[in-house]
């Protein structure tokens, strides 16, 4: 991936996904981890709750719902994220088609892979969220990241906070790998102060 | 005015800033040790070769293949027939060749889990930062290490930089007094734990295991305890090194050699939380009070002791607990207020980065010498490397294991993740010594019931969930 776009300012409705502690699991089963491509995994995702075992989709399923096309914010419930680090989740929700993820809280692993690919973690008070929940169907969110705030058609509205650093990069379109690749001297003059502790390369050649 | 006393997370975190985290910016973090598995790398390695730039120190990277290789006796690259999987370990093959990073594939005598073969190379040492494309990274605070899972662009960052941009999380002291009772092992505690803490509980913070209960747990005991931290949400889990962590280091390949080893000692000494230091949160547990312990639900903090009873949601604190406690009933099966003890299993697991080390398959065999793996019951048996497989077969392990009728297999994650063929099966109840019961984790509708490899092997006997306190006293009268 080249670096990204900056993300400002977008309205879109949602789609909920009821329950609490979503792991990545079910965000992307593992056997959907073989492909060595960022894109493609949409169609994958929530395979499990969405798909019955022949393919045939589970019509209950929000996604599979109607009102869910074209969605581009899924609002979730408390922990969303856990489990497994696989960057993959965050991979399969952007080519769902979403571009913020709204929660009370996300794990540490899956909000750093999802600031780090611009899919918005946006964490909300339990209150604004039971808003959010019992809102009509359909309703429509406009996500301000310049400003940080969420708010729903009728005015009401909620901030969120993301790390400063994100946010600048987000805006921007910078991207961390950039910003790592310029702290190039200090890393350079770190490693020459501190020497190596092990060498993997020393290791394999042993007949250990 | 001495320094303000500092906790071993602090002290470790101090030693990689590369630059301090600001207002505005992150922290940059030097990482010692960059572990790589097939299956989190590919799109990292793409991503580097699409900037043009270099992996910056292969000679403190290692990449294995573990998580998509098939594990039946035998296997290696040509027995891959999954041509996903394979084109995978393909792309692994060549990213590590191209950038010179040592690689133990398939086949080779080193090959295995990536979090037993770091530790038994002896190349995760206290004080390192260690970090690897996979949550399960948390094993290596075992020996006082930072070591956490990152994503794969973060694992780009690594390859490409020997660097990640974090922000410091909060400490939580796990304190455990007293000592564990016979046959409760080091995975019950932090199946307890992670009871206690909920699976959100730990976000944002590092844990750090304390008490005499710690204290007395052997390398691969600290291993399966920090292991599942990340279970609890945790960034990571650390274990205060001492001289049980400097005893097993003191012969392995990687660890200093001579007069160095004694001087990194005297360094890893100092390596323990100061007096006086102040953690954001606390945890306190006793180890006499805890028994035997299986999950019955969807995720690893649904536990209760082996012969307790399954909650009811009717009972739960909030909505949200009985909300989560209703939908996992309802996709394993049970009832509120079941006995999970005497429900008859289909398959037992015995592998995954959680428990599949020698001491872990020498408590196993314990339980199944001279018995038979009950009529009905698959129970596989999967070492974490090549390394443990040879040397459990070294001490007649694998014939114990085989002539209880259990299938001994090659090194790998297996069906801890169901990304080869090793699948649970729908609807089909497990034992697991692994780490997830998430739902469908092994393998699309299974059933997985976390437990110890004692919990897992007695099951295996008898056919139904058993307390293994039942058999081994059988076994030692």
């Amino acid at each position: 991936m080249s670096p990204r776009a900056p993300i400002g300012r977008f309205t879109s409705h949602w789609v909920l996904i009821p329950g609490n502690d979503i792991d990545t699991d079910q965000i992307i089963p593992a056997r959907f981890l073989k492909t060595t491509e960022r894109t493609g995994l949409g169609p994958h995702a929530f395979h499990d709750w969405r798909y019955q075992a022949d393919g045939a989709q589970k019509v209950e399923f929000p996604l599979n719902q109607p009102g869910a096309a074209g969605a581009e914010i899924l609002l979730a419930g408390h922990n969303f994220g856990c489990g497994s680090s696989r960057e993959h989740a965050v991979w399969a929700l952007q080519d769902a088609g979403f571009r913020a993820v709204i929660s009370t809280r996300f794990a540490d692993i899956f909000r750093a892979n999802a600031l780090a690919n611009g899919l918005l973690p946006i964490q909300v008070e339990p209150g604004f969220h039971g808003v959010l929940v019992s809102a009509v169907p359909g309703t429509e969110l406009t996500v301000d990241l310049a400003n940080e705030t969420i708010e729903l058609a009728d005015g009401r509205t909620t901030s969120f906070s993301l790390p400063p650093f994100s946010r600048y990069g987000l805006l921007k379109g910078v991207d961390e790998l950039d910003f790592l690749a310029g702290a190039e001297p200090d890393i350079a003059a770190f490693e020459s102060a501190h020497a190596a502790r092990i060498s993997t390369l020393a290791v394999s050649r042993s007949d250990a | 005015m001495g320094a303000a006393p500092r906790t071993l997370f602090d002290k470790v975190w101090d030693a990689h800033l590369v630059r301090p985290e600001t207002r505005d910016t992150p922290a940059v973090l030097y990482v010692d040790l960059h572990l790589v598995h097939e299956v989190t790398s590919a799109q990292a390695f793409a991503e580097l070769a699409a900037r043009g730039l270099k992996v910056r120190r292969p000679d403190q990277t290692l990449a294995t293949m573990d998580h998509s290789t098939p594990t039946t006796p035998g296997a290696s690259r040509l027995t891959v027939v999954d041509d996903a999987a394979r084109s995978q370990l393909d792309h692994l093959a060549r990213n590590c060749s191209e950038h010179g990073i040592p690689l133990f594939p398939l086949g080779d005598d080193r090959q295995g889990i990536v979090h037993v073969i770091g530790p038994e190379l002896g190349l995760t040492q206290p004080g390192m930062v260690v970090v690897c494309g996979d949550s399960h990274t948390s094993t290596h605070g075992a020996f006082g290490a930072l070591a956490f899972g990152i994503g794969t662009s973060q694992v780009a960052h690594v390859l490409a930089t020997q660097c990640l941009l974090q922000t410091r999380p909060k400490t939580m002291e796990i304190r455990v007094d007293g000592r564990l009772a016979p046959g409760v092992t080091a995975k019950d505690l932090i199946l307890a734990i992670i009871g206690r803490l909920g699976v959100g509980g730990g976000t944002g913070h590092v844990l750090e295991y304390n008490g005499e209960a710690i204290r007395s747990l052997s390398m691969e005991e600290r291993m399966t305890l920090c292991n599942m931290s990340i279970e609890a949400g945790a960034r990571a889990g650390m274990v205060a090194p001492d001289d049980t962590t400097f005893e097993y280091l003191a012969s392995r390949p990687a660890a200093p050699k001579g007069a160095a080893f004694e001087r990194a000692v005297t360094d890893w000494r100092l390596l323990s939380t100061d007096a006086g230091t102040v953690y954001d949160r606390h945890v306190h547990l006793d180890a006499k009070a805890l028994a035997p312990m299986i999950t019955w639900g969807t995720n690893p903090g649904m536990s209760i002791p082996v012969n307790g009873l399954i909650p009811d949601p009717a009972e739960a604190k909030d909505e949200r607990e009985r909300e989560s406690l209703s939908r996992a009933l309802t996709y394993m099966g049970f009832r509120p207020g079941q006995a999970l003890a005497g429900t008859p299993v289909d398959i037992v697991f015995l592998g995954s980065c959680t428990n599949s080390r020698l001491s872990d398959l020498a408590a196993a065999a314990r339980v199944l010498r001279g018995n038979r793996v009950a009529n009905g019951v698959r129970m596989l048996v999967v070492p974490g490397s090549q390394q443990v497989k040879r040397a459990a077969e070294l001490q007649g392990l694998d014939r114990v294991f085989r002539d209880a009728g259990a299938e001994w297999r090659e090194a790998g994650c297996s069906m801890c993740i169901a990304m080869n063929d090793d699948r649970v099966g729908p609807g089909r109840l497990a034992v697991s010594t692994s780490n997830r019961n998430f739902e469908g984790r092994q393998g699309p509708g299974a059933r997985t019931l976390l437990a110890s490899p004692l919990t897992a092997a007695a099951t295996a006997v008898t056919g139904v969930v058993t307390d293994p306190r039942t058999i081994l006293a059988r076994v030692a009268a």
